[in-house]
């Protein structure tokens, strides 16, 4: 990366959302507005509360009642990351309010008000929160700040820059005083100021600091409510059972068992799938049990696994397109006195969250209101619409926690699979999925293959490379088509611009898509694919080359300080140059994304032939400011276990069209007994906050499979070690 | 009608002898802290006390329960254990999406009322039969070793 990675993750992820040509599906143009700074809207403080019908006004930030209580609008929703707390902090850093006067409100679907502008439209992922927000909301919360300082100076005749805020109130020069309840009616009434100073970072006294989060409390006590748990008036649950290969139909059902277990209500027909509703899930599972259902399977009735992955492999050899270009490599391949390839291969995964997929949603004659937990509610609410055949601004969508994301929420099919069974009825629905349903209708990470050739100077290191990256395009199945190119901007992030010094590199993308399984984003995105396989190559070739895998990196890294900073650092930490037992190994790997900068190292020992006992978890980062201390350290322990977590054990594999992992029994996850506590490091830094969402998952599988070589001399390039009968002990 | 006892009060309730208690709480009472995860009893979300013992609520059947002393996350924090792990759970910041942290915290109560000063290995023994995808496990142990070190 040529100047800092968050300026080229920023311009990667803006190119590939960018532009009418990537327009299809679901997305129409109004979803994808030119770039715009009125995040921070004309009306950034209102004197109403939410939900009293002000639609004046009712989008942008912060909102402020007679009672001086903060509302945070936020435009990114809770799954776990801590964000909701970090753009709190934001807002009352600058609006001088402590933390407990704020309390957060979801935003609804609108785009002209919400969209995130790196994303270039309203989401939560690609780990871009609190890069987004970061101006914008403190912005809204300075902007506020210095309305009601004016509207304080007004009622007191002095001037504004003799008053100053502090604690919820705006303070006079003779030490008037008045709380920001009793300020607002005017202070709304006047014109937010078009330029908006904020704090230097050394004047912080919030944000840096680790303020405890406030979702949390409700989340130890079981007050919390996901949308599994939501209970509106005369709703019943609904489960479905959706054809068990994708692309498959409904054929024809008979229901008369099942319509007669106690509490069944309906037995609803979709096009794909059936439902049953009930006064309570297990009822809705018994019925499912007793349908005889005939399914028109489809095209992908024969797909298996190994048919896919031979397809796979083909085409990797192809030459698709060029994703990037510089230097000749063909020819320093012919010349150069040596040359490296290898081949990487890493599986189709399921997100599974916990909280399976679930929506609760209720059709009326002239409205449809869903309540549901979702990553991207104005596709949600856009493809609603399109289900029960109404305008969009008929569908009202009520953002809730969610039970873990990972990606998958950014999908809208189990939300309107809701809308198209309550459209069949009368009353609201919750439809919760089982987790067997859950796991076999997935929108997968795809399968991908990395093939690299590295051609070798005379110490064997590498000149340049080769790099071809064949797979799904996610864009494309999220989009509805790629741009021109014909490259998959995420498929290709970190290949096309690496951490590493290569005067000659080249890299195609090969699309492949599975026609039998649907794809998605999956935490860590691109980014984490293409990290394993550059990051297991450079180990590779720093093994070839007899050198030491830190050493080694670090000479083909002099143009990335923060990177070498984090190398280092990990290192040290790692007790790096302390030579270990045989059989015992450390491996590392290091990851420049999403605006951050990871090392993370990872120690075991092999037991018998396949055995692996993780010692020790070491991950460093360098995401910038660190708005809250506890957030990012608790993502970076998570997002490594995450990694390692399907490096070693997941795999999602086809057998006659239909997913074989059903539950937590064939698709294992990983467990406390499993891997030791991690050990995080935060790099002090005054750059610009980066993302750390996905940043701790994306090194960890390198970093693992790296330290398998070193205790034990083998090179294991296909993921997930279990498919090599490795197991933890 | 099964009769239960939860939280410490009597209910009687309508609902056939094989429903899990998992779906006897959350559908028919209400009580929706207890979560749903794998309904197979191996990720540990849906983990209540049954007369103080972690047991997965989605694959008991009410009938097995009738009269015995059920406890939900919704009353754990009425028990001095409970409300120190509760204390603890949010001073070591352990939650992230917080889906199965009632399962996480029922287990770990159930634990230190039979050891109250368990070690690192009654520790992951008792607690990995409870998965978290946000892979919250470092501080799930850190707070526990908080309350049996205190």
């Amino acid at each position: 990366m040529s100047d800092s990675a968050q300026s080229a993750a920023t311009v990667s992820r803006r190119g590939l959302l960018k532009g009418g040509a990537l327009l299809g599906g679901l997305v129409i143009s109004t979803w994808l507005p030119p770039l715009m700074s009125r995040g921070f809207a004309a009306d950034a403080i209102q004197p109403a509360r939410l939900g009293d019908g002000a639609e004046k006004g009712y989008g942008a930030f912060v909102r402020i009642d007679h009672a001086g209580q903060v509302t945070v609008i936020s435009p990114k929703i809770e799954m776990g990351q801590g964000v909701q707390t970090g753009i709190a902090m934001m807002v009352a850093e600058e609006l001088e309010v402590p933390l407990s006067q704020v309390t957060i409100a979801e935003a609804p679907p609108n785009a002209a008000l919400y969209t995130d502008t790196l994303l270039q439209f309203q989401a939560t992922g690609g780990s871009s929160s609190t890069r987004y927000t970061w101006e914008p909301l403190r912005k809204a919360g300075a902007g506020a700040r210095i309305v009601l300082t004016q509207a304080a100076a007004m009622r007191w005749k002095v001037a504004p820059s003799q008053c100053h805020a502090e604690n919820g109130r705006i303070i006079g020069p003779n030490g008037q005083s008045a709380g920001y309840g009793e300020l607002v009616d005017a202070a709304a009434a006047l014109p937010l100021p078009t330029d908006i100073p904020l704090k230097a970072i050394a004047d912080f006294k919030l944000l840096g600091t680790p303020a405890p989060r406030l979702d949390t409390p409700n989340k130890v006590n079981g007050r919390a409510q996901y949308t599994i748990d939501l209970q509106i008036p005369d709703m019943l649950i609904a489960s479905s059972l959706t054809c068990p290969v994708h692309g498959g139909k409904l054929r024809s059902v008979n229901d008369e068992a099942a319509r007669k277990v106690p509490g069944v209500r309906d037995v609803i027909r979709l096009s794909n799938a059936v439902a049953v509703t009930a006064s309570n899930f297990w009822a809705c599972q018994q019925a499912l049990k007793a349908l005889e259902i005939e399914w028109d399977l489809g095209p992908h009735a024969g797909a298996n696994s190994a048919q896919l992955d031979k397809a796979l492999l083909d085409a990797s050899a192809k030459d698709g397109v060029f994703a990037h270009q510089s230097g000749d490599i063909a020819a320093v391949l012919k010349s150069a006195p040596s040359h490296f390839e290898a081949v990487y291969e890493q599986p189709f995964l399921s997100h599974s969250p916990l909280e399976p997929m679930s929506c609760v949603a209720h059709v009326r004659a002239d409205a449809c209101e869903l309540w549901v937990g979702c990553q991207a509610p104005g596709f949600a609410q856009m493809g609603a619409a399109k289900v029960c055949g109404m305008p969009v601004e008929k569908v009202v969508i009520h953002n809730q926690l969610i039970g873990g994301g990972f990606g998958r929420r950014l999908e809208s099919d189990f939300i309107f699979q809701a809308v198209d069974i309550a459209r069949q009825v009368s009353y609201p629905i919750k439809l919760i999925w089982s987790r067997e349903e859950d796991m076999t209708h997935d929108l997968y990470r795809p399968h991908y293959v990395d093939r690299i050739n590295a051609a070798l100077d005379k110490n064997l290191r590498p000149i340049g490379w080769e790099h071809r990256i064949a797979g799904a395009s996610v864009i494309a199945a999220y989009l509805g088509q790629l741009p021109a190119s014909g490259v998959d901007g995420d498929a290709v992030e970190v290949a096309i611009d690496p951490i590493y010094t290569l005067p000659h590199l080249q890299v195609r993308y090969i699309r492949q898509d599975p026609d039998a399984i649907a794809v998605s984003w999956w935490r860590g995105v691109g980014p984490l694919r293409s990290t394993y396989a550059v990051e297991s190559f450079i180990d590779e070739l720093a093994h070839n080359a007899k050198a030491d895998p830190v050493e080694y990196r670090l000479g083909l890294m002099q143009s990335q300080p923060r990177a070498q900073a984090v190398l280092k650092k990990a290192a040290e930490l790692a007790d790096w140059n302390t030579p270990l037992p045989a059989g015992h190994g450390r491996g590392v790997a290091v990851s420049a994304v999403f605006g951050s900068f990871v090392a993370t190292v990872v120690e075991l020992e092999k037991q018998g032939d396949k055995g692996l006992r993780i010692k020790r978890l070491i991950t460093v980062v360098d995401c910038g400011f660190v708005n809250n201390p506890t957030s990012v350290a608790s993502q970076m322990e998570g997002g490594t276990l995450f990694g390692l977590s399907a490096a070693l054990f997941n795999e999602i594999l086809v057998e006659q069209g239909q997913v074989q992992q059903t539950n937590f029994h064939t698709y294992r996850q990983i467990r406390m007994s499993d891997a030791p506590p991690v050990e995080v490091h935060l790099m002090p830094s005054l750059e610009s906050p980066g993302g750390v969402g996905e940043t701790g998952a994306v090194p960890a599988a390198a970093a693992l499979v790296n330290a398998l070589h070193a205790a034990s001399g083998v090179r294991e390039r296909r993921l997930p070690l279990s498919r090599f009968g490795y197991f933890t002990v | 009608m099964q009769k239960l006892i939860i939280n410490g009060q009597e209910h009687e309730l309508d609902v056939p002898d094989d429903m899990p208690l998992l779906w006897a709480l959350r559908d028919v009472m209400g009580l929706t802290g207890t979560k749903y995860g794998c309904g197979i009893a191996q990720c540990g979300v849906c983990t209540v006390h049954l007369d103080g013992h972690a047991v997965r609520s989605c694959v008991l059947p009410v009938s097995a329960v009738a009269g015995r002393k059920v406890t939900t996350i919704e009353a754990i924090g009425e028990q001095p254990i409970g409300q120190a792990v509760q204390k603890a759970w949010l001073e070591h910041e352990v939650v992230q999406c917080g889906y199965c942290q009632s399962g996480q915290i029922m287990s770990a109560v159930a634990l230190l009322q039979e050891h109250p000063k368990a070690n690192d290995e009654q520790i992951v023994n008792a607690m990995s039969g409870n998965l978290c995808r946000c892979a919250t496990y470092t501080r799930v142990r850190a707070a526990i070793k908080s309350v049996s070190q205190a």
